[in-house]
C-alpha cells in the first residue's frame, strides 16, 4: 500500500510550464522529501499527487493502479497542509473525527482510534478544545492527528513545520520521524530547507524550476552531488565553489569543497586568506575568509576552541579526497 | 491611553460627540412619552390636557393593532429569510472565477442604491401592474389570468420588493465572509472526503455564521421600520399595515398625536422583544 509513480507528469498554468515532463517512483513505506527553492514546483508536484490539482499531461500511478482522473478523497492519501486547515468550528475531536464520519466509520471504531491518535500525539488533555485555543505546536498535532486516522496509503506534508519556531521545528521533526518509523507508512514531505531534508529522508530530491537535478539518500547527495546546484543546496553551511585558476589546476571548471573538509593552520597552507566574520557556536566556529581567488568570501569550519578573531590571517588546505569537480556545464566530473 | 492624564483628555475630546447623539436620542424619547399621556389634536383643539393611559389602552384595544403586529414580524421574518438564503446562495456564485465577475458583482449591488420609494413605485408599475405590468406580460404568455399582485397578495408582494431592495446588501456582507474563508480548509475537507455538499455545510456555512448573524441583526433594525414601500403601493390597505403605518395612521390621518405616539412606545417595545429574542437565537456567534 503506499507506491507512487509519477509517469512523464507535466503540469502549466496558462501558457507558464511550471513542471516539465517528470518521471517518478516513490517506494512503499519510503520517506520521501522535495526539496527545491521556493518557486521550484515542489508544493505544485505534491498537490498533483493529491489530485488537487489536475495534471497537464501525463499519469499518476498509486499502487500501480492509474489514479489520473481520481477525484482527491478517493485516492486513500491524507495531507497535512503548511496552515494546518484546522476547522476552526469544531473541537479538536471532531477536527479528528471529521475523514472518518465522511467515510462512515461507525463510532466506536471512530472513537477507538481518536483516542489511540491522541495518545500517541499528546492530544489527550486537549480534545475539547477549539484549534483557536491551542498553540501552534499542539495544532500541528492535531492536523497530523486527523490524517493519521484515516489509515491512509500515504501521507503528504506540505511545509508543515515553516510556521513553527525554530525550537518546536526541531522537536516536530522528531516527532514525525519516529511516526514514520512506528507507521512505516509512505511520506511524502515537501520543504525548502535542506536541514530538515537531510534529517529526515529516506530519499531526497531536489528540486529546481520544475526539474528534478537529483534523487538519492541524503549522503549520497551530500558525498555525491551531481552538479553544481545539488552540491550548493544540500549541506549547511553551503559548500564553497572555487572557479578561475584554482580550478583550472584540477581540470575542472568550479572546484567545491566543504567548510568541514578544510584543514586550517596559522602558519601554513595551500591558501591564504584573512578572516573577515567568525560565528562561534560553541561546538564549532565557522569562519568567513576573505582573500582566496575565485571564491570570496570562503566558509570554514574550525574548532570551537581555535583562538582566531577578525583580521587575523590563515591558511587553508582542502582534503584532496573531498574535493568536488565541475565542468563548464555544472555537471560533475569523476 | 494610560495616564490619568490621557484618558480625561479623550473624555473631553469624545464628548460632544456623545451629547450629541445623546440628545438625538433622549429629545424625541421625551417628546414621544410626553405626548403619548396628552389628548393632543392638531386640527381639534390643540393640547386638551392630560389623559393617562388612556392612549395606551385605545391603541392597543384597536382591531388594527395585532393585525399590523402580525404583518410587521410576517415582513420580517419574510424578508430575512428570503434575503439570507439567496444571499448565501448568490454569494456562493459570485465567489466562482468567471468572465466579467467585477461587473456582474456591481449589478447585483446596484439595487440598494435606488431608495426605497423609487424602487416600490417601479415593482408597482413595471412589473406588478395587472394591465401593463411585465408580470402581467409574462403570465399572458402562458396563457394564464394576470395576478392582481397588491391587492390579491398584498403582502407577499411587499416581501418581494422589500427583498429585492435588501438582498444585495445580505450578498455583499455574505460575500466577503466568503472570500475570507482559507481555500486549504476547503481543501483538506476534500482531502477528507467531503463531497461538495457536505463541505457547504460543514465547513462553509459555519464560517458564515457570523456574516449571516450580521445580517440578521443589521437587517431586523431596518425592516421593523419600514414604510415608503408601503405607502406608495397598497397604502396600507389589504392587510399590509404594518405598526409603523398604523402609528403614521393615528398621527397624520386622524391627526392624533398622543394616540400615534403611545403607538411609538409599543413600537419601541415590540422592537426590544424581537431584539432580545434575535439576540438568544443568533447572537452566540458574535462571541469567540
Amino acid at each position: 500500500m503506499g507506491q507512487i509513480k509519477l509517469n512523464k507528469v507535466t503540469k502549466s498554468f496558462g501558457d507558464v510550464a511550471v513542471i516539465p515532463p517528470l518521471d517518478l517512483t516513490i517506494e512503499d513505506g519510503e520517506f520521501t522529501v522535495f526539496v527545491g527553492p521556493s518557486g521550484c514546483g515542489k508544493s505544485t508536484l505534491l498537490r498533483l499527487i493529491a489530485g488537487l490539482e489536475d495534471v497537464s499531461s501525463g499519469h499518476v500511478e498509486i499502487d500501480g493502479v492509474d489514479a489520473t482522473d481520481v477525484p482527491p478523497a478517493k485516492r486513500g492519501l491524507a495531507m497535512v497542509f503548511q496552515s494546518y486547515a484546522l476547522y476552526p468550528h469544531m473541537s479538536v475531536r471532531k477536527n479528528i473525527a471529521f475523514p472518518m464520519k465522511m467515510a462512515g466509520v461507525t463510532a466506536d471504531e471512530q472513537n477507538r482510534r481518536i483516542s489511540a491518535a491522541a495518545e500517541a500525539l499528546n492530544l489527550t488533555d486537549y480534545l475539547d478544545r477549539r484549534p483557536g485555543q491551542l498553540s501552534g505546536g499542539q495544532r500541528q498535532r492535531v492536523a497530523i492527528g486527523r490524517a493519521i486516522v484515516r489509515e491512509p496509503g500515504a501521507f503528504l506534508f506540505d511545509e508543515p513545520l515553516s510556521n513553527l519556531d525554530a525550537a518546536l521545528r526541531v522537536g516536530m521533526r522528531l516527532e514525525i520521524s519516529e511516526l514514520h518509523e512506528r507507521l512505516k507508512t509512505t511520506m511524502i514531505y515537501v520543504t525548502h530547507d535542506q536541514v530538515e531534508a537531510m534529517t529526515m529522508a529516506d530519499k531526497i530530491v531536489v528540486l529546481r524550476a520544475g526539474l528534478i537535478e537529483q534523487v538519492g539518500s541524503p549522503l549520497e547527495l551530500y558525498h555525491t552531488p551531481c552538479n553544481e546546484f545539488v552540491a550548493g543546496f544540500i549541506g549547511s553551511p553551503r559548500m564553497n565553489l572555487i572557479k578561475g585558476a584554482e580550478a583550472a589546476k584540477h581540470n575542472a571548471a568550479t572546484i567545491g569543497i566543504r567548510p568541514e573538509h578544510t584543514a586550517v593552520s596559522m602558519t601554513e597552507g595551500l591558501w591564504k586568506g584573512v578572516v573577515g566574520v567568525a560565528e562561534h557556536l560553541g561546538s564549532d566556529t565557522f569562519l568567513h575568509v576573505h582573500g582566496v581567488p575565485g571564491c570570496d568570501p570562503m566558509t570554514v569550519r574550525v574548532d570551537g576552541e581555535l583562538p582566531v578573531r577578525h583580521g587575523d590571517t590563515i591558511w587553508m588546505t582542502p582534503q584532496a579526497d573531498k574535493l568536488h569537480r565541475f565542468d563548464a556545464e555544472g555537471l560533475r566530473i569523476d | 491611553m494610560a495616564t490619568q492624564h490621557s484618558r480625561s483628555a479623550a473624555r473631553i475630546m469624545m464628548a460632544p460627540a456623545v451629547i450629541l447623539l445623546l440628545g438625538w436620542m433622549l429629545v424625541p424619547l421625551t417628546m414621544t412619552l410626553y405626548f403619548s399621556f396628552k389628548r393632543y389634536l392638531p386640527l381639534r383643539g390643540g393640547d386638551l390636557g392630560w389623559v393617562g393611559f388612556e392612549n395606551y389602552i385605545r391603541f392597543i384595544s384597536s382591531s388594527s393593532f395585532w393585525p399590523s403586529v402580525m404583518t410587521t414580524l410576517t415582513i420580517v421574518g419574510g424578508v430575512l429569510a428570503i434575503t439570507v438564503v439567496l444571499g448565501v446562495f448568490l454569494a456562493l456564485l459570485l465567489n466562482q472565477p468567471m468572465w466579467g465577475r467585477g461587473f456582474v458583482r456591481i449589478l447585483v449591488i446596484a439595487p440598494f442604491f435606488v431608495m426605497p420609494t423609487v424602487s416600490a413605485l417601479v415593482w408597482k408599475n413595471m412589473f406588478m401592474d395587472p394591465n401593463y405590468g411585465l408580470l402581467a406580460h409574462l403570465w399572458e404568455f402562458f396563457g394564464a389570468t394576470p395576478v392582481e399582485w397588491l391587492s390579491q397578495a398584498s403582502l407577499t408582494s411587499i416581501v418581494m420588493i422589500v427583498s429585492w431592495q435588501w438582498l444585495p446588501f445580505a450578498t455583499l456582507i455574505l460575500l466577503t465572509a466568503i472570500q475570507s474563508l482559507d481555500s486549504e480548509q476547503l481543501e483538506a475537507a476534500e482531502m477528507d472526503g467531503a463531497p461538495a455538499t457536505k463541505r457547504f455545510a460543514y465547513i462553509t456555512l459555519p464560517h458564515l455564521g457570523r456574516a449571516i448573524t450580521v445580517v440578521i441583526l443589521i437587517q431586523t433594525i431596518f425592516l421593523l421600520s419600514i414604510f415608503a414601500e408601503i405607502f406608495v403601493t397598497t397604502g396600507g390597505a389589504f392587510g399590509t399595515k404594518t405598526l409603523t403605518y398604523l402609528i403614521f395612521q393615528r398621527v397624520l390621518e386622524s391627526q392624533n398625536v398622543g394616540l400615534g405616539s403611545a403607538g411609538g412606545v409599543y413600537a419601541i417595545i415590540l422592537a426590544n422583544i424581537v431584539a432580545i429574542f434575535l439576540m438568544r437565537i443568533v447572537g452566540k456567534n458574535l462571541d469567540t
